[in-house]
């Protein structure tokens, strides 16, 4: 018990001296996420919309490998991009390997099957009338699109936060394909690790406390925009 | 109908991936540039803030040669050393080091593929293969420590102060007292099993012996709330000691020593290693100004030195007949 009020008291110092290059760190990991969910938002929406609106022979199927893919093992994610961008892998010579890029693109994958599934399943649950409204008063597909992405903004916005969460509070594939490297691609996650193995728990439990009040304050500004669109 | 939906569906997804891999050159050339001015100011900040604003207006400076990956073990970061002689090896020669710290059974993986451009080790036996291989060459002794044999306080086996590594494993083997072993191929594990197999004996599979697979530190962790035997490197040991309530209870046989060398990957076997920027690394870890603060490096809790500098040296000179493996 004495060690979380020690890595409490730790946090704090940390916060007013920024040591630790923790802003730095801390500005990564929202950098690293914040652009895995962007990307992984257009590529969500686009296959989300084409299987929530579309009829077709094994759509069944297509639901239940997204659902698989919303719990897609990091680690295993981190391998597979890791094999890819090794330098003695198929892609070597882009020399992505131990970069942010190389971090964005594990995480993208990572918060694209989450988005998707949220997506479909909020499309799913709007009224199919409203579509067919919009055909008739003369709607060009791109322009039905954003009028029933519009229409179901709360629900994507959850996609949102489900996506982002995933992809800060993911470790596997950061240290894999990210290798953890100061002033690179180091992210609050791994530092965390790192600290652990060298008997830093007060750093650690610091770092921890500031990824818990990064991911709420994120959550925080999402919800509040939610709640006033209901209103 | 439904076929122009998919195919547009499709033809977005490609253009973001498109987008992705334009962008993602456009981050990695920038960081090249970004680099010098935060290595000129040390603020890493610079470099974080700096990078978006760079992608937009800097040329192409195409990566690599700038570049040096250094697949090494964990012992060398969790204990701090790379810290302080990455800097300074960077501030020199104007390279940037990506350090990969994972166990040195990954780390010579990693220069058997030409994944890494300069390796720092200790698995003798191992490091061998490699020369024998032709996938690195140039192998230098850089350092030397010892591993210890730690345990808890009440020492069920017996153990402390016996002078043979071998012994002590032989009775933990015959107390049936519980062991933690790192498991993962690295240089410690490979010394590890080393030792148990001159004591011919088998440990894997017994109840009381287990394998964590992860690194020194945490392993340490692990044998730490299970009260139990592990053989560990001393610097990790000495880094870590505040938190640990196990006890020193084995050291000074030659068998312990624990020898780290340089070398690099041979740039001949592959294409993209950055052989230069290997050699640059290997040679600084050998030279004076790198012996000297690896000789002068000191545990920030315990105030004691944790690696001994051992460059022109050779394995005969300290002592060890055939290195383990």
């Amino acid at each position: 018990m004495d060690l979380i009020w020690e890595g409490l008291r730790e946090s704090i110092r940390i916060i007013r001296t920024g040591d630790y290059a923790l802003w730095e760190i801390t500005l990564r990991s929202l950098l690293v996420s914040g652009s895995a969910v962007v990307l992984s938002l257009f590529l969500g929406i686009a296959v989300g919309a084409a299987i929530a609106f579309n009829e077709f022979r094994g759509r069944k199927l297509v639901f239940s490998l997204i659902n698989t893919g919303m719990g897609l093992p990091p680690v295993v994610v981190g391998l597979l991009v890791s094999i890819f961008l090794w330098r003695s892998g198929p892609l070597g010579h882009l020399r992505l390997i131990y970069t942010p890029t190389a971090m964005v693109v594990a995480q993208t994958i990572i918060a694209t099957p989450i988005v998707t599934g949220f997506t479909a399943a909020a499309l799913r649950n709007l009224d199919p009338r409203l579509r067919i409204q919009l055909y008739a008063l003369g709607a060009s597909r791109l322009q039905m699109l954003w009028v029933v992405l519009w229409e179901t903004k709360l629900p994507l916005l959850a996609a949102v936060m489900a996506g982002f969460g995933g992809a800060i509070s993911e470790i596997g594939a950061s240290q894999m394909v990210g290798g953890n490297i100061a002033g690179d691609t180091r992210v609050l996650t791994t530092a965390i690790m790192l600290e652990v193995s060298r008997g830093n728990f007060a750093v650690a439990i610091a770092l921890s406390a500031i990824l818990l009040v990064v991911i709420f304050a994120v959550s925080l500004v999402l919800t509040t925009v939610q709640q006033q669109e209901r209103r | 109908m439904k076929r122009a939906s998919w195919l547009a569906a499709l033809l977005l997804a490609l253009v973001v991936a498109l987008g992705l891999v334009a962008c993602g050159g456009d981050e990695e050339e920038s960081k090249e540039t970004a680099t010098p001015e935060a290595a000129a100011t040390t603020t890493p900040q610079a470099a974080v803030t700096g990078t978006p604003q760079a992608a937009t207006s800097t040329p192409v400076v195409r990566s690599g040669p700038k570049e040096v990956i250094l697949a090494t073990t964990t012992s060398t970061q969790d204990s701090g050393l790379l810290d302080v002689l990455v800097p300074e090896f960077e501030k020199d020669s104007g390279y940037k080091v990506k350090v990969i710290a994972v166990g040195s059974g990954q780390a010579l993986a990693m220069g058997q593929r030409g994944d890494a451009d300069v390796l720092l080790v200790h698995a003798p036996g191992s490091e061998k293969a490699l020369i024998d291989d032709g996938s690195a060459i140039n192998r230098r002794l850089v350092m030397h420590n010892d591993f210890i044999i730690l345990g808890p306080d009440k020492d069920p086996a017996g153990i402390k102060g016996m002078t043979s590594a071998v012994d002590s494993l032989k009775k933990v083997f015959d107390t049936g007292s519980s062991f933690i072993s790192r498991g993962d191929d690295s240089g410690t594990d490979k010394l590890e099993k080393s030792l148990w197999k001159k004591a011919e004996l088998d440990p894997k599979g017994k109840s009381w012996y287990e394998e964590s697979g992860q690194g020194m530190g945490a392993t340490l962790q692990i044998a730490n709330q299970r009260d139990a035997y592990i053989i560990c490197d001393r610097a990790t040991y000495l880094a870590q000691s505040a938190s640990l309530a196990l006890t020193l209870l084995v050291e000074g046989d030659p068998v312990l020593l624990n020898v780290y060398s340089v070398m690099q990957v041979n740039l001949e076997s592959f294409d993209l290693v950055n052989g230069p920027g290997g050699e640059a690394f290997a040679d600084f870890m050998v030279s004076e100004k790198a012996q000297q603060m690896v000789g002068e490096f000191v545990d920030k809790k315990s105030g004691k030195p944790l690696f001994i500098p051992d460059a022109g040296k050779t394995y005969e000179e300290l002592g060890m007949k055939t290195p383990f493996g």
